[in-house]
């Protein structure tokens, strides 16, 4: 069994799954139930500055979108920071922080962006003996519009004067929540960098609607009839994040900060595909808040299981798919696939053959007795079919090896890679040597 | 003592009421709105979908589901009715294992199809529960007689007031629905459906019931033509075919009395009970009596079991509910308490007996080997049936039929429904100077 054993910023964990800064880290009660499933660490739940604390909606606080059979695919939510007084929070996360000495605790912190308020809670934290903190630049409803949370992470010049005050002001590790709701993830990446930071997270959730109800025309989840934006998460925003945390992951500005994978972590594959792009660790709520604590165990065995299968240790699989991701003008023009279908276990559903004449290439002709077959001069191999296709490996991209011809361009495949840069349609391309 | 399993003889209540009424209840109890919604997500929506093609009534099948899974049901059921007024019964009787749900690609991708009889069933049930859907044309000043109120007339008769048309169907039962009412398993179609479907199907207006009239007998088809603008014959196949052997029942009546009975706990059934037969009629016979108690029931038929016109899946109802199916047996004649039956094989020549002979205890005896048309009634006839061309129309100008009483199709309750809404096309398009 491979050992997952973690170490992220210094911070010991017996696993690389944390529970991210979310309703099931809000108190001692859950963190304990959590740390007995066998979850490597929590980042608690985000807690804002002494005095009344923030109030919750007194309705719904949740949205979802379901696939079949009501699958869970995506959560929205517009719960605000903990609403539980600072005092007590600060003490149960000394208890726990205690009582399982070898479990990350991370503390999550939201105050204005004012040094005097970052400073004045810093000292707190501190004392409860946690692991480290976590800046939340990333919320995007209603602490936001109070000035705090992604309002933060959306200015770089902001996540890059409070990092500093923290960095300052602490001897603890400090990790910066980033936001998706921007435009190019590595700015705030950067931003975070230069105040000292020691590592970014990510990502927080994406502004969204869940749904509308179309009888009373209030946007879900519904507050008297009333809808305000909330955060997304889940599965269906995992495409995203792995995207956000590789950009970082390759930008040569933050190449080698660490990052802590977010976004629609559900089983291992998701965490493994999260490390491979960069992540040292991931972070994870929506999949416990679907399913509980438990899913942590099959996470773990099959993480170890695949490092065992790849004899590759935990660190080995961290970064190990980012030199992969390259931009558009490097991939490789050289590399012509035709889709071929199997017709043994083709199930003749049809639907390669819809999707592929209604709204792609027409490559695809349907023969008496619902026989498919790819017609090689016309598949441009945009694998549209492979996507529609309901049986798995029924139809696959085969590469055309270095001197055949292409049937549809009458090309020959060349055996040297070309891309983009070197294109005789590139008006800017460089001769190659 | 109450009676058992084994009273000797012919009996009735040889189950306690609760444990028959058990047995009788819905085969396929309908799906939850949730159930509904997760068979429903499991149809690929494929192109140019094989399951269409697979349905008589050509329902666009990937249509009503999809409609299903949107959480449009009523849609859905009009995309059905649209193509078939009775697929309400058909979403209950069709033998979706041998239609629809065998030409289902994941039929074929993991040997369970999409369940669309019960989804049919879903959507049906929901729009039913309302005003009927569809609106009747301006009178149009035609008067159509439908004969027989079974799927093909009724089919035929709803198409035809639709496009407003006065209708008057003639049925000679006492109760309007055909094989549906008379001659279904009563497990297949429970609550009192068929009645309730032709109330629903009336429901377009423009349509009278004459019941308990039956052709030849009560009045002549030279008096419909003369009083109607068009006639359609849907009179199902009301002769039964003679099996010769004493004291064997006819099956369709035994079928029939069941699913007329009040109280079915009062019908009297054998200890053991042999049918004769192959088919539908000969499972649902068979069935039945089990469920009403019989120790033993045997399926004796005379060829092998992969002839039998019943589909696996009735074969294997028919086994699992404790049937026992004796293939490549012929009935002989009589024995005392029992029947003799002769051993078959199929060889090159036919089917032959073998010599060799069993002999099985019997207190009934259910003849279940086909039934026959009644009456010509002066019809070019092709196989026994009245002879019609695609469009339904007879030898005799002016008088179309359908349903199990005319060429073309297998007998089944959506075969005849199309046939019946098809022959009412062509009616409309004839009286509307179009054909």
């Amino acid at each position: 069994m491979a050992s997952l054993a973690s170490e992220f910023l210094g911070i010991k964990s017996p696993n690389p799954f944390w529970l991210a800064s979310a309703p099931p880290t809000d108190k001692e009660y859950n963190v304990v139930r959590a740390f007995k499933a066998g979850w490597g660490g929590v980042v608690w739940k985000t807690l804002g500055e002494a005095g009344p604390p923030v109030v919750n909606v007194n309705g719904p606080r949740y949205g979802a979108v379901w696939g079949a059979d009501r699958r869970l695919l995506g959560l929205n939510n517009i719960e605000l920071i903990t609403d539980r007084p600072l005092e007590v929070n600060l003490r149960e996360i000394k208890q726990v922080k205690r009582d399982w000495p070898n479990r990350a605790m991370i503390v999550s912190i939201m105050v204005p962006c004012e040094e005097q308020a970052w400073k004045a809670i810093l000292p707190l934290v501190e004392e409860t003996g946690a692991d480290g903190i976590e800046l939340n630049f990333g919320c995007p409803h209603g602490m936001s519009e109070r000035g705090m949370g992604s309002a933060v992470g959306q200015v770089p010049e902001y996540i890059e004067m409070v990092a500093r005050w923290c960095k300052q002001a602490t001897r603890m590790p400090v990790i910066v929540k980033l936001t998706p709701n921007i435009t190019d993830i590595r700015y705030p990446a950067r931003a975070a960098k230069k105040g000292g930071a020691d590592a970014v997270s990510l990502i927080n959730t994406v502004s969204s609607i869940t749904a509308v109800d179309l009888d009373s025309f209030s946007p879900e989840p519904s507050i008297d009839g009333k809808g305000s934006h909330g955060g997304y998460c889940g599965p269906a925003v995992k495409p995203i994040a792995l995207n956000m945390v590789a950009e970082i992951a390759r930008d040569p500005e933050t190449a080698g900060l660490p990052i802590s994978g977010i976004g629609g972590v559900t089983t291992w594959r998701d965490a493994a595909e999260f490390m491979a792009l960069g992540a040292g660790n991931v972070q994870v709520c929506t999949a416990a808040m679907t399913y509980g604590f438990a899913i942590v165990k099959e996470m773990k065995a099959g993480l170890s299981d695949y490092l065992d299968r790849k004899g590759m240790s935990l660190s080995d699989l961290i970064g190990r798919a980012t030199p992969n991701v390259t931009d558009w003008q490097y991939l490789n023009l050289e590399y012509v696939a035709k889709a071929r279908i199997d017709p043994d276990l083709c199930i003749k559903c049809g639907r390669c053959y819809a999707a592929c004449e209604d709204t792609s290439h027409q490559a695809i002709a349907m023969k008496p007795g619902r026989v498919f077959e790819v017609k090689d001069d016309e598949c441009v191999a945009c694998n549209l079919c492979v996507n529609v296709c309901p049986v798995e490996n029924c139809i696959t991209m085969e590469r055309l090896p270095a001197g055949a011809v292409d049937p549809r361009t009458g090309r020959v495949v060349q055996a040297e890679p070309a891309d983009w840069t070197t294109h005789p349609n590139n008006p800017g391309a460089v001769a190659a040597e | 003592m109450p009676n058992t399993p084994s009273t000797p003889g012919l009996a009735a209540g040889r189950l306690p009421a609760e444990a028959i009424a058990e047995n009788f209840a819905d085969l396929h109890p309908p799906l939850t709105p949730h159930e509904a919604a997760v068979a429903a997500d499991r149809c690929y929506f494929c192109h140019d979908a094989p399951c269409i093609a697979a349905c008589p009534t050509s329902i666009d099948i990937p249509l009503f589901i999809r409609q299903i899974a949107t959480g449009t049901p009523e849609a859905a059921a009009k995309t059905i009715f649209e193509q078939n007024i009775l697929g309400g019964m058909c979403a209950r009787v069709c033998p979706t294992e041998t239609l629809c749900e065998e030409a289902c690609v994941r039929e074929a991708a993991e040997g369970e199809p999409v369940q669309i009889g019960r989804l049919q069933r879903f959507a049906t049930d929901t729009m039913m529960a309302k005003p009927h859907p569809f609106a009747r044309a301006p009178e149009t000043g035609k008067r159509v007689a439908v004969v027989g109120a079974g799927p093909a007339g009724l089919a035929c008769a709803h198409r035809l007031a639709m496009k407003g048309h006065a209708v008057t169907i003639f049925d000679a039962k006492p109760k309007p629905g055909g094989l549906n009412e008379y001659g279904i398993a009563a497990y297949k179609t429970v609550g009192g459906f068929a009645q309730a479907e032709v109330e629903w199907l009336l429901g377009i207006g423009g349509i009278d019931i004459v019941n308990g009239k039956r052709l030849g007998a009560d009045f002549t088809l030279d008096a419909l033509k003369a009083d109607y603008d068009a006639v359609f014959l849907g009179i199902g196949l009301a002769g039964v075919n003679a099996l010769g052997i004493d004291g064997a029942e006819d099956a369709v009546a035994f079928i029939a009395a069941l699913r007329q009975a009040e109280d079915k706990a009062a019908l009297p059934v054998g200890r053991n009970v042999v049918v004769i037969g192959g088919g539908m009629t000969a499972v649902d016979a068979a069935v039945q009596a089990k469920k009403l108690g019989a120790e033993t029931v045997t399926l004796a038929y005379r060829r092998g079991r992969e002839k039998m016109n019943a589909s696996r899946w009735e074969q294997d109802l028919a086994a699992t509910s404790g049937v026992r199916i004796l293939a490549n047996t012929a009935p002989k004649g009589r024995a005392e308490g029992g029947i003799v039956l002769a051993m078959t094989a199929d060889g090159p020549e036919g089917l032959k007996e073998t010599g060799e002979t069993i002999t099985l205890e019997a207190d009934q005896i259910l003849a279940a080997i086909g039934q026959k048309l009644d009456a010509a009634f002066g019809f070019a006839t092709e196989g026994g049936k009245i002879k019609v061309d695609g469009a339904g129309r007879t030898s005799l100008p002016g008088i179309w039929a359908g349903g199990d009483c005319a060429t073309g199709g297998d007998d089944l309750t959506v075969t005849a429904v199309a046939e019946g809404r098809d022959a009412a096309e062509d009616i409309h398009a004839m009286l509307t100077g179009a054909a």
